[in-house]
């Protein structure tokens, strides 16, 4: 192939993908904007609020004990072969409130939000459902994205906390039921070890990948081509962006808290 | 009045309005007939602004539409859309009342109600079917909670996409008397956008021929058979023969 026409292509492909940045940020910057500007609508936020906070309790719930208690067997097995079974508490806690919390957190609520909320918004491009709230007088960005995105902050870092307690009850039931480690040992070790920066990045970890999941969702809804076939890609499209952004974004925060 | 001075708007290449000019009097009711993706949507979302044209004017009663106060601008208009386009997520009522439970026309919850069940009788459906969800509904019943959706705040001014598409005979004929008693009982203007030629008769005080992005011919519903044009003529008898190249 002509070396040109390689140029060329990939001269392409980089403008397209800086293109859907700007893209995407702008949205971000118009979400924001809708959510401290007036007129706001409660019930539409409590209704995401609900979707996005209480209904992923159980599937967090559920990821978060079966990887705390898997955690806690591998630290084990893998801690024995130099003597370093009584590390488990601590590793369980570091590791999930550091990182498998939130990302795990994050990956779900991208797989269960993200996906929703893009379905749902597509659906309702492609019905004229968006055309519609726009002739009732009624901003799309603040009536669907807003409350959403707003309810995907809050919600996220605190099912996040969720996940991080669980996670390490489900270590903890593990190390104490299989393992033999003493339970009151097990909990004082895990509060010792454990400090704010661990929390505080968990959370702040939840918060951004909350804003992120939403906000994907959102944007490919809103982007979505006609039929069927528009909805299905607008909600593959958003999940693959929100969990790749999602595990780039713990890259990067990881390293703002813990690179000194 | 409504009034479209050469109006174009472009996807790409395809040049779907290429300088439509077409004018509404107040309190009237124009139908505006032509093939499928001549751009007879394309026009009417122009006018509300879910579309941007490319250049061309767009005047409500002398204003610019793309300029001054949107939500004032929108609050005169109410809009049936082709497939009703009602939130699945809210009950029927909610629906209809959606305008007055928010936003400027804000009312209490218990008047809201009340007039979206008034207006759902207006249409001809019964109160219990007001806590039902759209999905519950059929065609046509789907269409008259539009109806009644787009009549609720009072419009001043009423578009209808495409009324009967989809529907049987007789309940196009039943949306049509709808769309005619109500279009006269509110003074409202009206922009109906149809291929249905029965409905054309029924709705229609003056039609115009959209083809090309341009407006071929326009004049009074009773001038329609006598006048000579021949898109006019080829559309109204559904010939296949004729100056519109009939894809096969």
């Amino acid at each position: 192939m002509n070396p040109l026409t390689i140029l060329e292509r990939l001269g392409r492909a980089v403008l397209t993908a800086l293109a859907l940045i700007g893209r995407v940020a702008m949205f971000t910057a118009r979400a924001f904007s809708h959510i401290l500007r007036p007129p706001f609508y409660p019930r539409e936020f409590a209704q995401a609020l609900l979707s996005i906070g209480w209904l992923s309790l159980p599937v967090v719930g559920l990821t978060a004990i079966f990887t705390g208690g898997a955690l806690a067997l591998q630290i084990y097995s893998g801690g024995a072969r130099f003597n370093a079974e009584a590390v488990v508490p601590q590793i369980v806690a570091i590791g999930m409130v550091r990182e498998l919390g939130p990302v795990l957190v994050g990956l779900m609520i991208a797989a269960r939000v993200t996906s929703s909320i893009a379905a749902e918004i597509a659906t309702m491009k492609v019905t004229e459902q968006i055309d519609a709230l726009v002739t009732l007088s009624t901003h799309p960005m603040k009536y669907l994205v807003a409350p959403r995105v707003l309810a995907a902050l809050i919600t996220v870092p605190l099912l996040v906390a969720v996940g991080d307690i669980i996670g390490i009850g489900g270590g903890y039931a593990v190390a104490v039921k299989n393992l033999g480690f003493n339970a009151a040992a097990y909990l004082q070790n895990t509060v010792d070890f454990l400090e704010m920066r661990d929390v505080v990045s968990s959370l702040v970890k939840g918060a951004v990948f909350g804003v992120i999941a939403a906000t994907m969702g959102c944007f490919y809804g809103m982007q979505s081509g006609r039929g069927a076939q528009g909805v299905g890609g607008a909600t593959k499209d958003s999940v693959e962006a929100a969990a790749i952004l999602i595990l780039a974004a713990n890259f990067v925060l990881t390293g703002v808290f813990f690179s000194i | 009045m409504i009034r479209m001075e050469n109006v174009e708007k472009a996807f790409g290449s395809n040049r779907v309005l290429q300088g439509m000019s077409l004018e509404i009097p107040k309190g009237t009711s124009m139908v505006i007939i032509g093939g499928s993706g001549t751009g007879k949507s394309v026009a009417l979302k122009c006018i509300l602004g879910l579309i941007q044209p490319d250049s061309g004017k767009i005047l409500v009663d002398g204003k610019d539409a793309a300029s001054g106060d949107r939500d004032a601008f929108l609050a005169r208009f109410g809009m049936l859309f082709q497939g009703g386009a009602l939130f699945d997520s809210l009950p029927v009522w909610q629906n209809v009342a959606f305008r007055l439970l928010r936003g400027s026309l804000k009312r209490p919850i218990s008047e809201a109600r009340e007039i979206a069940i008034d207006k759902l009788r207006r249409v001809g459906l019964k109160p219990a079917v007001a806590d039902l969800f759209p999905a519950e509904l059929s065609g046509g019943m789907q269409k008259r909670v539009g109806l009644a959706r787009a009549i609720a705040a009072e419009p001043e001014i009423i578009f209808f996409d495409e009324p009967t598409t989809g529907l049987d005979p007789i309940m196009s004929g039943v949306i049509n008397d709808l769309i005619r008693e109500i279009v006269v009982e509110m003074g409202a203007t009206a922009m109906t956008i149809t291929h249905d030629m029965t409905s054309v008769r029924a709705i229609a005080d003056n039609v115009a021929m959209l083809h090309d992005g341009v407006i071929k011919w326009t004049g009074p519903v009773a001038r329609m058979d006598t006048s000579g044009d021949p898109y006019l003529d080829q559309f109204i008898h559904g010939r296949a023969e004729g100056p519109i190249e009939a894809v096969r």
